[in-house]
């Protein structure tokens, strides 16, 4: 029996210390547990309470440092910033009080804020709180990437403060009064008003901030909250699971109708489903392709196509690549159409353009972006084989073999694949080889120009078709892969300051730019448009997405029948 | 005894200054960037973050500052979880892969040496049969998919326990018992063979000539003999249940260690694979030391002494 006493104190010793475990993660959220487990944990949601899983815990809540939209999304709705976007993606004024008043040349923005905007701990939201916060994100020391990203270029002075060291007070942000903020920009930019929606641009306490030190936003009590939720549990970036509480000082409380929001990282799509299914959770993360079939035509699942596209990048330092007929004959000969339908099979639809659908609307008929130019580059075998035929006998070969860098996951393997069969089959003497490879070594790889075709996407961080433009000028920071056109260059100069307070010209300026890049020039071959596909409960009403930084709003949410 | 272990300490501290040094230069040739907002930025703002992490130095220097931290037991600071302390991140996951990982070699182990000794007591009976079956499934059976089914036909079908999350006790039976499948079968294999073989030795011929109980030769002198090869294993073992529990963790929803060290390798966070594997290694080397201890405790006959043996 000695043996069997020893199993059992080791039993006794190890449930004592597994309690602890448990102990320790439940210690701060014992109102959750003690109901949670039981059978009718569906029926809680009565209230106005709403149960929603996430792809990833919380990374970061210093607004400042974020870079994920995991981070981005919980900032939106537990903070706010001059602007907000609602649920018909347009931006509304939220901590500004009305639209500001904009310079004649559109390079001066005066802010008026919220008299009745206040932090958590009941200080006024000031002008000196987003001066400090965006020299902050402007300071090497911090080792804020989106901050000078998202600055340099716009905000005046912002590129001298973080580049040169310039003095953080010549940046083109002043508190003019205590509730008066005039901000300086380098060049009229008329999507202004909806970058101020975006996190990095969020207020900051400086004197909560400085106070906390090293401990700022790494736990729900060291930040302060000025949206329409607080963080009323979170232990910081390895916390699985996490809740908001209605913020009752928010000064738009009255339409809020949730009191309590519990969140749960699931990083596999199928737990995620399980979980709805069973009742635990309301809103699933987003659906992997091969679940989405098995929901088509169910009210509860909820699609929207994301401005996110897909295309394959040809490297210009190929001598190959340099010929335009090459170019096209590969842009043409994909059936895209197939590989929406069969491969992906979760709504994404086949990209002929390079500024997606469903992304932004001309500033004064609503017209979609995508009407003026309509598809370009579209599946034409023909066509391609004879580009590629005259393309061949220009270089004076009958042979050509390209390396094709794509993604190393199983999805992006396989649709590397069905492109790559579809090049070789549809153009006759083409050899591919799929060099499929991580995230960051692909990056690496697209900077140093080591790759002939590259299958990259791109999702933009603010609403206007510029985030996508921007990315073809020569010696851009995206650009990599050599593409030179003087007439695209042109083209984005004069919609960038001969046009900068015309919004009619510079759109249309934007569309024939487009029309270069593709029709005349061929340097891309656009690929596909992704779409998003999540569960909804039906209780769940006015469920709220967004297209660019922040995904979700909660705000506009109520549960009921 | 005291030599022996000291000795043995002296190797444990230079296998691991070993795994360490091996790990750094070898996640160095991984090619990447560790900013996940690389193809943001531009050249120069790239250059002043890789100048704030030290990145810019040569990777001697790198190598030299690193180790000079560890020593003053700082792991740095994660790129993905903007400057938190790797000990922060480790500390705030350990907990459910810990708890996860005992409960499934407790229960795995108990019930896999059971399983063991009835299966050669009952030597080639329906009870040996079904035993090995459960067995082979455990060790054929990929966790994912045990996982998965339990997940579903529990969980969504019968509604019994909860699908997924990690709430209590109630939240960890699934994934227990997703996860202790496989230690269940390493026990039950090796107990029954090894019970099999004891049975048939002499002393347990005498104990029975002696009338001892059927049970009696079972428990008091068949099994303390035959556990010996099953502790061998079950060091290795727990430390596999406690950082391998990956999939598991992912299929229940478990905020635990696995997917994070995951992750890290994938967004090539550098500090924070370094301190997943300086911590999984350590837990390693001190299980086997340990191990090594229990067999004296366990077999008299074997004795533990200083190198010259």
């Amino acid at each position: 029996m000695r043996k069997f006493s020893f199993l059992l104190v080791l039993t006794l010793v190890a449930s004592i210390f597994l309690a602890a475990c448990y102990g320790g993660d439940n210690g701060s959220d014992d109102a959750g547990s003690d109901d949670a487990g039981s059978d009718d944990a569906g029926s809680e949601t009565a209230g106005q309470e709403l149960r929603v899983m996430e792809s990833s815990a919380i990374p970061v809540m210093d607004t400042i440092m974020a870079s994920d939209t995991v981070s981005f999304t919980t900032m939106n709705n537990v903070m706010e910033g001059l602007y907000r976007i609602n649920a018909d993606q347009q931006e509304v004024p939220a901590l500004a009080e009305g639209e500001p008043e904009v310079s004649e040349d559109g390079k001066v923005y005066t802010f008026k804020i919220r008299e009745d905007a206040v932090w958590s701990n009941g200080d006024p939201v000031t002008a000196n709180d987003f001066v400090y916060a965006w020299q902050r994100a402007l300071d090497p020391d911090s080792g804020s990437s989106y901050g000078p990203y998202l600055m340099e270029g716009k905000i005046a002075g912002a590129s001298e403060v973080f580049n040169d060291g310039a003095d953080p007070s010549t940046l083109g942000a002043k508190a003019i009064d205590e509730k008066t903020l005039e901000v300086t920009l380098v060049k009229p930019i008329s999507y202004f008003n909806s970058l101020m929606a975006f996190p990095t641009f969020f207020p900051q306490n400086q004197a909560f901030v400085e106070e906390q030190g090293e401990d700022y936003a790494t736990s729900a009590d060291t930040i302060l909250y000025n949206g329409p939720f607080v963080l009323e549990n979170w232990d910081g970036s390895t916390d699985g699971e996490w809740v908001y509480a209605k913020n009752e000082d928010y000064w738009d409380a009255d339409n809020v109708a949730l009191d309590k929001i519990t969140f749960n990282e699931v990083k596999d799509s199928q737990t995620a489903v399980n979980a709805y299914e069973s009742g635990e959770a309301d809103i699933t993360t987003k659906l992997s392709s091969e679940l989405v079939p098995q929901y088509e035509g169910d009210e509860n699942m909820v699609s929207w196509l994301e401005p996110t596209v897909f295309w394959i990048k040809m490297n210009q330092t190929n001598e190959a690549l340099q010929n335009e007929n090459i170019r096209r004959a590969l842009a043409m000969a994909i059936d895209k159409q197939s590989l929406t339908d069969n491969i992906f099979n979760n709504g994404s639809i086949p990209a002929n353009y390079a500024v997606p659908k469903e992304f932004v609307q001309h500033p004064e008929t609503g017209a979609d972006f995508r009407e003026a130019n309509g598809d370009m580059l579209t599946y034409n075998v023909e066509e391609a084989q004879k580009f590629w035929q005259q393309g061949l006998e220009e270089l004076g070969v009958d042979s050509l073999e390209l390396r094709y860098l794509g993604g190393d996951s199983e999805a992006a393997k396989t649709s590397d694949e069905f492109i790559k069969d579809q090049l070789e089959t549809n153009l006759e003497g083409l050899t591919i080889t799929l060099e499929s490879v991580p995230f960051s070594v692909r990056l690496e790889r697209d900077t140093a120009l080591d790759y002939d075709l590259q299958m990259a996407g791109w999702g933009p961080d603010y609403l206007d078709p510029i985030s996508f433009s921007d990315l073809w000028i020569t010696d851009g920071g995206n650009n990599n892969m050599a593409y030179s056109s003087e007439e695209y260059d042109r083209l984005l100069k004069e919609a960038e300051t001969t046009y900068a307070n015309d919004p009619v010209k510079r759109w249309e300026t934007l569309q024939e730019a487009e029309r270069v890049l593709l029709e005349e020039d061929a340097a891309i071959v656009p690929i596909y448009q992704r779409q998003s596909n999540i569960l909804v409960n039906e209780n769940v009403n006015d469920f709220t997405y967004h297209f660019v930084g922040p995904e979700y709003s909660f705000y506009p949410i109520s549960m009921g029948e | 005894m005291g030599k022996y272990v000291l000795q043995r300490i002296f190797y444990m501290a230079l296998t691991l200054f070993i795994v360490i040094s091996l790990t750094f230069f070898l996640m160095q040739l991984i090619p990447g960037s560790p900013f996940s907002t690389a193809a943001k930025l531009s050249d120069s703002q790239l250059a002043i973050m890789n100048a704030k992490y030290g990145l810019d130095q040569p990777l001697p220097v790198q190598y030299a500052m690193y180790m000079g931290n560890v020593l003053q037991g700082d792991l740095g600071v994660s790129f993905q979880f903007s400057n938190t302390p790797v000990t922060e991140l480790i500390a705030g996951r350990i907990g459910p892969s810990l708890s996860l990982g005992l409960q499934a070699m407790i229960f795995g182990t108990i019930f896999g040496i059971l399983l063991g000794i009835i299966a050669a007591l009952r030597q080639n009976t329906w009870l040996d049969y079904g035993s090995t079956f459960v067995a082979v499934l455990g060790k054929s059976i990929p966790s994912f998919v045990f996982a998965a089914m339990l997940q579903y036909i529990i969980g969504v079908q019968l509604g019994w326990l909860p699908v997924a999350f990690w709430r209590g006790f109630e939240y960890s039976i699934l994934p227990t018992i997703a996860l202790s499948i496989f230690p269940i079968s390493i026990a039950a294999r090796f107990m029954r063979t090894e019970m099999i073989d004891v049975l048939g030795s002499d002393y347990i011929t005498l104990a029975k000539a002696k009338g001892a109980s059927g049970y009696e030769i079972a428990f008091k002198h068949a099994m303390r003999n035959a556990l010996i090869p099953v502790v061998t294993v079950l060091g290795p073992l727990t430390v596999s249940l406690i950082t391998g529990s990956l999939v598991v963790e992912r299929v229940f929803a478990i905020p635990g260690l696995g997917e994070q060290f995951v992750t890290s390798i994938n967004v090539l966070d550098y500090s924070v694979i370094m301190g997943t594997t300086i911590l999984f290694a350590s837990l390693f080397i001190f299980t086997v030391f340990v191990v090594d201890i229990l067999y004296s405790i366990i077999d008299p006959r074997i004795r533990l002494s200083g190198g010259n043996n």
